[in-house]
């Protein structure tokens, strides 16, 4: 699915990494427990979260997760963002809540990570 | 085999805005080398893991990668207060964080073991009040 497809169904507002949209993704989780998303295989996957601290960002980037959603509207600091923009990673917010995110998206044909 | 690189900094205790630092260091040292992206990725991991379990749970402590041609050995040692029962502490789930960790993300009980699943070896000694010492090898 292309990212911009997940930003239309989920409703996303692109925080950065506009120019990134038409990249293919074909998983995704939604955790906010940072050692869990750790513990994932897969790498190519947008990780959904209601976390929006500095530790959010570190641990996609040791996972080397390059897609990020924060929900609830929830914007993280200025800092995050540059920083994830440095790191070639796109970060959208949605109105929806974690629940609701992954059920649109996995609705949709978005697959879970084993 | 010959040191190809080698590197130690301090964790400080509960200094959570550049805790996961050292292990960004790490990752960005090892994909400099031109190391395989996927052994990177489990010595990150497994890293940031333990960097940020010295600034949760102990009273600060060191980080040190050691870069060969043939391995990489990640070591931390902190200064206290030590595990009572490790092999409680390498259950899943198992976790003495408080809440306000929790909220950050942490504190899940995931830490321990993901080291130890990340890592080829994986090795851990502690002494009570002394301290925890970790050392993990990745072949390359």
């Amino acid at each position: 699915m292309k990212l911009s497809q997940i930003k239309e169904i989920i409703e996303a507002e692109v925080l950065c990494g506009e120019d990134k949209l038409d990249r293919e993704v074909s998983k995704a989780c939604g955790c906010d427990l940072m050692s869990e998303v750790l513990r994932l295989v897969e790498e190519d996957m947008i990780l959904m979260t209601g976390l929006t601290n500095i530790h959010v960002l570190k641990t996609a980037e040791m996972a080397n997760i390059q897609y990020l959603i924060f929900v609830w509207d929830k914007i993280p600091d200025e800092r995050f963002i540059e920083e994830a923009d440095e790191l070639d990673m796109v970060v959208m917010k949605t109105p929806l809540s974690l629940y609701e995110c992954c059920g649109r998206l996995y609705k949709e044909g978005l697959g879970e990570i084993k | 085999m010959t040191n190809i690189y080698e590197m130690e900094y301090n964790v400080d205790n509960r200094d959570f805005v550049v805790a996961g630092d050292v292990s960004r260091i790490i990752k960005r040292t090892l994909q400099r080398i031109g190391v395989d992206p996927k052994i990177i990725r489990r010595i990150a991991i497994a890293s940031y893991e333990a960097e940020m379990n010295i600034a949760i749970h102990s009273q600060g402590g060191k980080i040190s990668a050691k870069i060969d041609s043939d391995k990489v050995v990640v070591c931390t040692q902190d200064y206290g207060p030590g595990i009572e029962d490790i092999a409680l502490a390498m259950t899943e789930g198992w976790s003495t964080a408080s809440a306000e960790i929790r909220e950050m993300g942490f504190g899940a009980g995931m830490g321990l073991p993901n080291m130890k699943k990340c890592s080829d070896v994986f090795e851990i000694e502690s002494i009570v009040p002394q301290g925890t010492k970790i050392k993990m090898t990745f072949w390359l």
